[in-house]
């Protein structure tokens, strides 16, 4: 039995293992440290200095990165609670309700916007957007965004949906409780965990899009990755790590407590 | 036991109501838009950028055919497009394979471990997917350029006589892609050998003395759902990729990605080319997604 189980522990197998982790996470890490290099150059380390943060809230760009912020987190913002809603309806219909015959099609459908690979959605909305005549800008992105965002807060609603097992609605409808009640008492507050995990999946994924922004943003609407995207053509600078390293920061803190809300979830089943 | 009694339950009749919103949202702004763009792949172009109304297959000829500079040679087949397809092909390969080669022992590695500690790694992995794809590509960029960190260390050890100069190679949009969609690779990989049984290979020890034929020829067949996942998410988003190719490969490793936002940028572009070129990505993703389902549904059988 000895051999039996060693086919568990492959030897080296957990050096690449760490090897995977220190590719993932070497080039941030990297980063992060340089946007504390004092010196004006990127490559030679001139000591400790919050200069570059300094530069990017009060120096001479400090303007067009907040407006950029400011777009971005009010467009993350709603079209995640836009996105959540109508994930959390359709989990609604397509988990909780009985078999029922094109299931797999809303499944596929409620995907799709993975599937389409970003370039194509990019063209295609640009082309319906100039077709339409809408005009790009604000309300072309935050539309934009809601479509794949949809996706993002799906999955966590739905996965957490199939976990509560029937047997509550099932007992409620017994006690001739209507389907307000159920909502409302049952699978809302069940529900939550999954609701704030597809929310905050879905508010990154907007905050971090750049190839669909680009295309739907119009002249003069800009977000955090289009304004450092434009930046970065001209050479990557300290600042720009400095910001890189702050938006950084933001979606590593919101996916732990995503992380950890799901792992709380866990323990409660559990017990 | 199923109750037979609760055929109906609560949310039924709201089923159409509840499913509603999504149809619309992505009916509206991803179907019809899509649909909008096979149309404007068939007219013909405007020369400031847009359409003119008029059926054409000028666009698909475009992407085929050479007929010379003034049209009017004899057509010949046209390389330059194929060349940028092949090469976004063989990019999107090489990095998956790379993916598979660095996330199959990782994810096999996580899920040989402890219960409790499992979901900490996975949550290790996972991180870097969630920070902005274009600041990880620009991270890369710094790490590996001429003077970044990496040739400088080297240099400076008498490693290297000169920088190795990946920058603007197809190796750098290669290790970009495969930096990219890593985290792609491991997840579905790590699910799919969590579910493994493990005492089917204890049965398979008696039968194969060493534990790499007892991994090739038991759990690696079991496992390959998995596998056959991770590839085609990184495969895919790999081949329509636009932020790797555009700051890793500069102007000489032009990839798909590239080529389209090149028909929609400025005043130069050529909307129904870039339609037609994003018509056929489109279309090739969708083959490779149809492969895939038709080797899983096989796999059930």
């Amino acid at each position: 039995m000895q051999v039996a189980s060693s086919v568990r522990s492959i030897p080296g197998f957990s050096l690449l293992a760490i090897l995977c982790l220190v590719i993932l996470y070497a080039p941030l890490l990297v980063v992060m440290v340089y946007s504390f290099n004092d010196s004006l150059s990127i490559t030679i380390w001139g000591g400790f200095s919050l200069r570059w943060y300094e530069q990017i809230f009060f120096g001479l760009e400090a303007e067009k990165f907040q407006k950029a912020a400011w777009n971005s987190i009010t467009i993350a913002f709603m079209a995640a609670v836009v996105a959540t809603t109508i994930a959390f309806s359709a989990a609604i219909g397509v988990v909780r309700t009985s078999p029922f015959k094109g299931k797999n099609l809303n499944i596929s459908l409620l995907s799709l916007p993975i599937m389409v690979p970003e370039i194509v959605t990019a063209v295609a909305t640009l082309i319906f957007f100039s077709m339409i005549s809408f005009k790009l800008g604000y309300t072309s992105i935050l539309v934009a965004h809601i479509v794949f965002c949809i996706p993002f807060a799906y999955l966590p609603i739905s996965a957490r949906m199939q976990s509560i097992e029937k047997v509550y609605e099932e007992a409620a409808m017994d006690l001739y409780a209507n389907r307000k009640q159920i909502f409302r008492s049952i699978l809302l507050p069940l529900m939550i965990p999954g609701i704030i995990s597809g929310f905050l999946l879905a508010f990154i994924i907007s905050l971090d899009d750049f190839i669909i922004t680009s295309f739907v943003k119009g002249a003069g609407v800009e977000t955090l990755p289009t304004a450092i995207f434009g930046s970065i053509k001209q050479g990557i600078k300290p600042d720009i790590m400095a910001l890189s390293t702050l938006l950084l920061l933001v979606s590593t803190i919101l996916v732990t407590i995503s992380y950890f809300l799901s792992r709380a979830d866990l323990k409660n089943k559990l017990n | 036991m199923e109750p037979v009694y609760h055929q109906k339950r609560a949310f039924d009749p709201l089923r159409i109501w509840l499913l509603l919103p999504s149809w619309v949202v992505i009916g509206v702004f991803l179907l019809i838009p899509v649909g909008l763009m096979l149309l404007i792949s068939f007219m013909t172009k405007e020369f400031r950028g847009g359409v003119i109304w008029e059926f054409s297959l000028a666009a698909y000829d475009q992407f085929l055919i050479d007929r010379g500079l003034f049209g009017d040679d004899p057509p010949t087949i046209e390389w330059t497009y194929i060349v940028i397809f092949l090469r976004s092909i063989v990019q999107a390969t090489i990095a998956t394979i790379f993916c598979l080669i660095i996330g199959f022992p990782t994810a096999y590695f996580i899920a040989t471990r402890e219960p409790q500690n499992r979901t900490f790694w996975i949550f290790l992995v996972t991180v870097p997917y969630w920070v902005n794809l274009l600041i990880r590509t620009v991270s890369l960029k710094f790490l590996i350029r001429d003077n970044g960190p990496i040739n400088e260390f080297l240099l400076s050890f008498g490693l290297l006589s000169e920088p190795l100069g990946l920058i603007n190679t197809n190796i750098a949009v290669q290790l970009g892609l495969f930096y990219s969609y890593l985290p792609f690779m491991v997840l579905p990989i790590y699910a799919s050998v969590e579910r493994f049984n493990f005492t089917y290979s204890e049965a398979a020890a008696d039968l194969y003395a060493d534990k790499w034929s007892t991994l090739r020829r038991i759990v690696l067949p079991n496992v390959v759902p998995g596998i056959a996942a991770g590839c085609i998410l990184v495969f895919i988003p790999s081949l329509g990729a636009f932020i790797a190719p555009d700051l890793l490969g500069g102007a000489k490793n032009f990839m798909i990605g590239s080529l389209i936002e090149e028909q929609f940028k400025g005043n130069a572009g050529n909307w129904p080319f870039g339609a037609a070129a994003s018509m056929i990505l489109l279309t090739m993703v969708l083959i490779a997604l149809l492969f895939y389902t038709r080797q899983q549904s096989k796999g059930e059988v």
